[in-house]
């Protein structure tokens, strides 16, 4: 398994496309620090910068990636190797990959500027982040065998988790605003990635003003530590719920 | 040593493989024959577990291949049209193949590739390749492991009369070291001096299973090519 990841991380480092997502997160990331005197104001504007570019080139990538990897893949298939191993090599290498390019390119400045747990807690978020929109954009490619058609989806995931699910959690909200809603809301943030980063980051941040209907709900309910061991819990769950149905899928697979 | 029973297989509504068995012996060279979309290239997939079949089994030395991949070490597989990672070189894929299926050097077999002379454009890549020498590559990657089993699909499709001349040999030797064989072509010319037993598939459907001996009997043709067309002619009759 080891191999195989091998020569898929070579495969993905040969790709310039990873080089310059690395330098736009370090341009993105230096730029506004240094914009901004207060490091704090720096920080929110990195979270929502991360917050959009991490999914998109994190689940757009993979999802070409995979596509591209068809020939390398039915060639492996019928190869000594286990099928499973092939896919969490695939799914390895990509999240490796993308992860060492956010550290570079965010991390980095993060250290430099702004070294503090919110810091930390911004750049853990990214990583994860990164591996769950791998993980979705393998289940995705995995589930549709026509290329434009898997890479569409994948692009609609990207939109429906960072701008269509706000407006429809807020839609639901407005409708329902005669009742309790602030239990079914901390439930409705755990159903997407990016708001349980937000969260995680906000949470850690402590500007409740800019912490949005959700983040409120979660500090008054769960408290700033639980709420942010909650989240991270629901992250994991984001990753290991949907690599699982990959791989199952994958397992059963005519190649 | 390879066995399929009843082995069926469903692509959406359309029968890919209709309940087929099939037993394959060490020392046979089998010939799988039958028109365009018979099954013949889903049958070898089975076997090499890249497509899952609905309904039966398929045993490889009398374990059954489902949850098992070990046993492809065994196997040299030529598809019917090779597919290489597009910015490998051609040195960089055989390098993978050896790294992953981790044979010395002393066992390796590299005969078929310095005869078709993929020795001296080691470094081409694989995307500038053509159609016929990306052929020689996967025919040289299925021989170099020295398998018990050779599957080939169309091995001759793509390349020229010298090179396919020179893949046929090799055919020959690796039978006469009580390999088997397995080989799906059209050009049936091809497959006459290697063949022991033919198995004849329509609409995924096992027609029959025979000896050349037999099949030369019952059709009184020499030709496999005469004797199959002989066949094909009283089905569509039928």
């Amino acid at each position: 398994m080891k191999k195989m990841m091998k020569y898929v991380v070579i495969d993905i480092l040969r790709n310039k496309i990873i080089i310059g997502y690395t330098i736009l997160l370090f341009v993105a990331a230096v730029s506004v620090f240094s914009l901004e005197n207060n490091s704090s104001k720096g920080m929110l504007t990195l979270m929502n910068i991360v917050l959009i570019i991490v999914p998109l080139v994190s689940i757009i990538f993979s999802a070409i990636y995979y596509y591209n990897a068809a020939e390398f893949i039915e060639l492996m298939v019928s190869q000594p190797v286990k099928r499973v191993h092939l896919m969490l090599s695939i799914f390895s290498g990509l999240a490796l990959s993308l992860t060492i390019a956010f550290l570079l390119g965010c991390g980095i400045p993060v250290l430099l500027f702004s070294a503090n747990a919110t810091g930390y807690t911004l750049v853990l978020s990214g990583v994860a982040l990164s591996i769950v929109f791998v993980v979705l954009a393998l289940l995705a490619s995995i589930f549709t065998r026509d290329k434009a058609k898997g890479i569409g989806l994948v692009i609609l995931l990207w939109l429906y988790f960072s701008i269509l699910y706000d407006g429809l959690v807020l839609f639901l909200l407005f409708q329902l605003s005669d009742y309790p809603m602030e239990k079914p809301m901390i439930g409705l943030s755990s159903l997407n990635p990016i708001d349980l980063s937000r969260i995680i980051i906000l949470l850690r941040m402590d500007v409740s003003a800019l912490m949005g209907y959700s983040g409120a709900v979660f500090n008054e309910f769960l408290g700033s530590g639980w709420g942010v061991l909650y989240s991270g819990v629901m992250l994991l769950g984001w990753i290991l719920i949907p690599s699982w149905l990959a791989i199952r899928k994958f397992n059963r697979k005519d190649l | 040593m390879i066995v399929a029973t009843n082995v069926s297989k469903h692509f959406g509504r359309f029968a890919a493989l209709d309940n087929v068995s099939i037993t394959c012996n060490r020392g046979q060279t089998i010939s799988l024959v039958g028109p365009n979309g018979s099954g013949k290239t889903t049958f070898i997939k089975c076997l090499l577990g890249m497509v899952i079949p609905d309904k039966g089994f398929i045993t490889f030395n009398d374990k059954n291949i489902l949850h098992d991949y070990r046993y492809r070490a065994q196997i040299g597989y030529m598809p019917q049209a090779g597919k290489f990672p597009d910015n490998m070189r051609i040195s960089e894929v055989l390098d993978m193949m050896i790294d992953i299926r981790r044979k010395d050097k002393a066992e390796r077999d590299e005969e078929l590739m310095t005869a078709f002379g993929l020795d001296k454009i080691m470094d081409k890549r694989m995307r500038t390749l053509s159609g016929g020498t990306r052929q020689k590559v996967s025919a040289s990657l299925a021989f170099m492991f020295n398998p018990d089993v050779l599957i080939l699909d169309e091995p001759t499709a793509g390349l020229d009369p010298l090179s396919s001349e020179i893949l046929k040999n090799k055919i020959m030797k690796e039978k006469g070291k009580g390999k088997l064989i397995l080989v799906t072509s059209h050009i049936l010319s091809d497959l006459d001096d290697i063949t022991s037993e033919v198995v004849y598939l329509q609409e995924g459907k096992l027609v029959f299973h025979k000896s050349i001996r037999d099949l030369r009997r019952d059709t009184g043709e020499e030709k496999l090519g005469r004797a199959i067309a002989s066949i094909m002619q009283k089905n569509m009759a039928g």
